[in-house]
């Protein structure tokens, strides 16, 4: 068995395990296995990091064998540098939304940890699929333990959030498993990625090809004006939940753009290169600006989520290979930077069970450890330099002013709006005079929720400061990608 | 003559009908409410018939007995032995259920299945139109008596009332269907009237005449708008296990009908029912889908869902392409196979929990009584959230498969038209998801409205588990079946 099968299956046999030996009146133990398993399964990346070849666009750790013969569907696995990093960040998430979980999970604990096990196994494998129906398996199945996870400890209105979830989500992948088979068909029976890479495709077809795609990946991302769907989930999911959506779902779609439509229709995607532009500055400027009115706490770190994936699709499509390095940065850095960001609101939520900004003010004074935490995170998520937050969009509005120097400075203006937002949050809540006696009481992060922030805060920290290891990687395949996406396949 | 009979062929069903007689005169010394006696010799016999049949598939041989009158290939092989194992599978489900509601005081329920299931044989097995119709005859009459079984219950007579009036109704439409191709070919064996046809001498207005009333025969077989009045009714009406009874191991039947008339015996005529088939799938998807979110009751619920997913059924057999090229074809027809076959699959798990939790003098019927069924059973509503998510095709899980098998199908049938209609396709099953949904909601997200645990005897358990675990096994190792669909429907055009 593959490292690559080992990172996919080891949450999932735990998950598996959990639900079906896991009983309620022993949570204590379900809450010990869960972290054993998630451990297990971050550790089982890490020697993907010590054998991984820099320098090449080549898939690493492949793993091939027949999976439906009748079909030709193929259990092909594999990671590029475009890949690589995202099976060590949801192996990672998983360690930090179990741990973020333990003492507030106290109904079903079985079941919420099988989720989150079963839900990140499942997420590696979208990110290491190389056959179509392999990733469009992975890539539906997790909205199961999504939809569950939100429906079962989500807030007082989890039964919309968890519908328009699984229905919003489900209508754009439909249109993908369309147009799937239309490339299965038109590959002469072969659901290899690479396959359709190398697939020549009129112009029709690619545009066709292109925006079902775009059905699934731009609803996942989400890009305006199909990111209404994230709002209204975040406000409900619970906060490990939200942590993962944010997190690592989202990236499922930006993921998505790099490994189907770009290299598959480079033609549409040179042409509808504009539009995605645009929407993606709208998501920036716009959505940045509707962030910054929200009463909510969720609710406006959720918006701030579809500004920064803006970041992402905005690198894509400016096809420099800074701007698409700088986009899949963006990428792991919103992983961690809106986890925290999700986790630290639940650290609140579980003491005082709001999100309202206005219920809160002057925590610093009664939780001084975390409310720095919360500095730290919001600053990352304003793009100071020297934390992650700060390379991708750095990278990505350096590429934007190479292309084109309006849309680069329009771009930038997001970091002020960021910036807004964030801080002004950051006021309202944590600075000034203590404002209730529920603040009064609050009580600082406890051990649990100590080492839960920390691992996160090393991670920004780390990545801000040396962020060479992760570009690295990335490189080669990047360059890859750029050069293929470059030639035309209309002749 | 005697020499063509090859008694061989019929081996299978000369065992049921012998043993169906003699548990019917055995069943005098079954005692106790539960029938035990009976109900073991049945599933013996069952499991001895389903093993038979599947050793016969196996080895893939094709037999003709009684003058060609009837075909034993491997097509029929594997659907008798399906149907033979939903049969078991319901009577396990159903026999503490018929208990509960006064219908086991003979042994008619296991007596009347097996005649059912004898029927569905012949069907499947046919290759002559009299013999169709006599195991339909079988199979549908049989039916009605089941339904009617509990015969001081106002609803379940007038459901057989209904079923039986619009059944006769329907098959007279396929007898008459039948005589107007044996007028117009001068034979009643698929073969021959095949043959008849492609000579192109036959005149095209009367097979297509004939043609029109054995489609909407078969229509109404297969539960498909605008032939799908009965069944929400039957299935609301009729008892849950009796339901089960009609809306499982039926429609591999009737889907072996469908492939024995409609392509062994008018493939020429392909062009003019794929059409008609078209009109019917897109019809059945919409109203289905769109009917089914009206609903409140579990079992029009399904109901209304199995015309949906009998829609898609249909998108397989009529996206078959005729141009003399059998791989394409048998693509297409094979993936209606494992679509029906996945369906009766899930649909046997979905009733069983829905008798699991039907208690003396309670139904479970409505969707409010499946309300927090996680608190009280994680296992029950772990196979009933499978069985929906599978009936809404989302991997991993067997149903997914299925569509993708149609849909593959109706796509590689290369008309952009078809496109369209495989856009069609999906869109209405998302509008399938949200009734699946709504149930997984109810029994997941919802609080429970009574706490008391949810009983069930070891048999019962046993199968459920082992069925709601194929939904998902076979989701995430469906090469099997899909090669066995494959090879059935590759053997039988062959041939």
């Amino acid at each position: 068995m593959g490292l690559l099968s080992l990172a996919i299956w080891t949450p999932i046999v735990f998950g598996v395990v959990l639900l079906a030996l896991g009983r309620d009146d022993q949570a204590s133990a379900v809450r010990w296995v869960a972290l054993i398993g998630a451990l297990a399964g971050f550790l089982v990346t890490l020697p993907l990091y010590s054998g991984f070849q820099l320098g090449t666009a080549e898939m690493q750790f492949v793993e091939n064998s027949m999976w439906i013969e009748r079909f030709n569907v193929n259990y092909h696995l594999g990671v590029d540098g475009i890949s690589f990093w995202f099976v060590l960040l949801t192996a990672f998430i998983n360690v930090v939304v179990v741990i973020a979980g333990w003492e507030v999970i106290t109904h079903k604990v079985s079941q919420y940890m099988a989720s989150f096990l079963i839900l990140s196994g499942l997420m590696i494998g979208v990110f290491c699929a190389l056959d179509g129906l392999l990733f469009y398996v992975f890539f539906e199945a997790t909205l199961i333990p999504m939809y569950l996870i939100i429906g079962i400890w989500g807030g007082p209105n989890k039964i919309y959030a968890a519908f328009k979830f699984f229905l919003y989500t489900l209508l754009g992948s439909l249109l993908t498993l369309v147009a799937l088979i239309y490339l299965y068909i038109s590959a002469n029976g072969s659901f290899d990625i690479a396959t359709w890479h190398a697939l020549p495709l009129d112009q029709t077809a690619q545009t066709a090809i292109f925006f079902a795609f775009f059905a699934a990946f731009a609803v996942k991302v989400p890009m305006w004006p199909v990111h209404t769907w994230l709002p209204d989930v975040h406000v409900e999911a619970p906060t490990g939940g939200s942590a993962v959506l944010a997190a690592i779902m989202l990236k499922l779609g930006a993921y998505g753009f790099l490994r189907f439509s770009l290299p598959i229709a480079p033609d549409a995607a040179h042409e509808w290169a504009s539009l995605m532009i645009t929407l993606s500055l709208i998501a920036v400027i716009y959505v940045g600006l509707v962030a910054m009115v929200q009463q909510d706490m969720k609710k406006l770190v959720a918006y701030s989520s579809v500004a920064h994936m803006g970041f992402v699709t905005l690198g894509f499509f400016i096809f420099n290979d800074l701007g698409m390095a700088g986009g899949i940065v963006q990428m792991i850095a919103h992983g961690f930077v809106s986890g925290a960001m999700f986790l630290s609101i639940g650290v609140l939520y579980d003491r005082v069970h709001s999100r309202e900004i206005a219920s809160y003010g002057g925590v610093v004074n009664t939780m001084p450890r975390f409310a720095a935490f919360a500095l730290f995170f919001a600053m990352a998520n304003c793009g100071l330099p020297g934390t992650a937050g700060f390379v991708g969009e750095w990278m990505v509005i350096l590429a934007a002013v190479k292309f084109n120097f309006w849309i680069g400075m329009a771009s930038a203006s997001a970091l002020i709006f960021g910036a807004a937002y964030t801080l002004w949050m950051f006021k309202r809540v944590y600075l000034g005079p203590v404002t209730n006696h529920h603040v009064q009481e609050l009580q600082d992060i406890n051990a649990r929720e100590f080492v839960m922030l920390a691992l996160l805060a090393v991670a920004v920290l780390y990545m801000g400061i040396n962020p060479k290891p992760f570009t690295d990687v990335m490189d080669a395949s990047v360059a890859g990608l750029l050069q293929h996406v470059a030639q035309s396949k209309l002749h | 003559m005697i020499d063509e009979i090859s008694w061989i062929t019929i081996f299978p069903e000369a065992v049921l009908l012998a043993m169906a007689c003699a548990i019917a005169l055995l069943d005098l010394r079954a005692q106790g409410p539960l029938r035990g006696y009976t109900y073991t010799l049945t599933l013996i016999t069952l499991a001895v018939v389903a093993l038979v049949e599947g050793f016969f598939a196996s080895t893939g041989l094709t037999l003709y007995g009684f003058g060609n009158m009837v075909v034993a290939d491997t097509m029929a092989g594997w659907l008798k032995c399906f149907a033979t194992l939903a049969v078991m599978v319901t009577l396990v489900y159903g026999r503490p259920y018929a208990a509960a509601r006064d219908m086991l005081r003979g042994g008619e329920l296991f007596t009347l299945s097996m005649f059912a299931l004898l029927g569905m044989f012949v069907m499947i097995s046919g290759n002559n139109f009299l013999i169709i119709y006599m195991g339909l005859e079988l199979l549908t009459l049989s039916s009605y008596a089941l339904v009617a079984l509990r015969r001081d219950n106002a609803q379940a007579v007038e459901a057989a009332m209904k079923y039986f009036v619009l059944g006769a109704m329907a098959s007279g439409f396929l007898l008459y269907g039948m005589s107007m191709l044996y007028g117009a070919t001068g034979s009643l064996d698929i073969n021959e009237v095949f043959s008849a046809i492609s000579t192109g001498h036959v005149r095209h207005q009367v097979l297509v005449f004939g043609l029109v009333f054995i489609v909407s025969g078969l229509a109404f077989k297969l539960g498909v708008v605008p032939f799908h009045m009965w069944i929400p009714d039957v299935y609301q009406g009729a008892p849950t296990a009796i339901t089960l009874m009609i809306g499982g191991a039926p429609k591999l039947a009737a889907f072996a009908v469908t492939m024995r008339l409609l392509v062994e015996g008018m493939l020429p005529l392909a062009i003019d029912w794929q059409q008609m088939l078209m009109l019917l799938s897109i019809a059945s998807l919409f109203i289905g889908n769109f009917a089914a979110i009206a609903q409140t009751n579990v079992k029009r619920m399904l109901a209304f869902s199995t015309i949906a997913q009998m829609g898609f059924v249909l998108i397989g057999i009529f996206s078959g392409v005729i141009d003399g090229n059998t791989i394409s074809t048998a693509n297409a027809y094979s993936s209606a196979m494992f679509y029906v076959v996945s369906y009766v699959l899930t649909t046997l798990a979905a009733f069983g929990v829905i008798m699991l939790l039907a208690r003396e003098g309670f139904e479970s019927e409505e969707i409010a009584d499946f309300a927090g069924l996680n608190q009280r059973s994680p296992l029950y509503a772990g196979v009933m959230a499978a069985c929906m998510f599978s009936m809404a095709g989302i991997p991993p899980l067997v149903g997914f498969y299925a569509k993708l098998s149609v849909l593959q199908a109706l796509i590689a049938s290369g008309q952009a038209m078809h496109i369209g209609l495989a856009v069609f396709a999906v869109l209405m099953s998302l509008v399938g998801a949200f009734y699946y949904l709504r149930l997984v909601k109810v029994m997941y997200f919802d609080a429970p409205i009574t706490a008391s645990e949810v009983v069930a005897g070891a048999d019962v358990r046993i199968v459920l588990a082992i069925n709601g675990a194929l939904v998902l096994l076979l989701g995430i190792f469906p090469a099997g079946l899909m090669a066995l669909s494959a090879q059935s429907v590759l053997q039988m055009l062959g041939t």
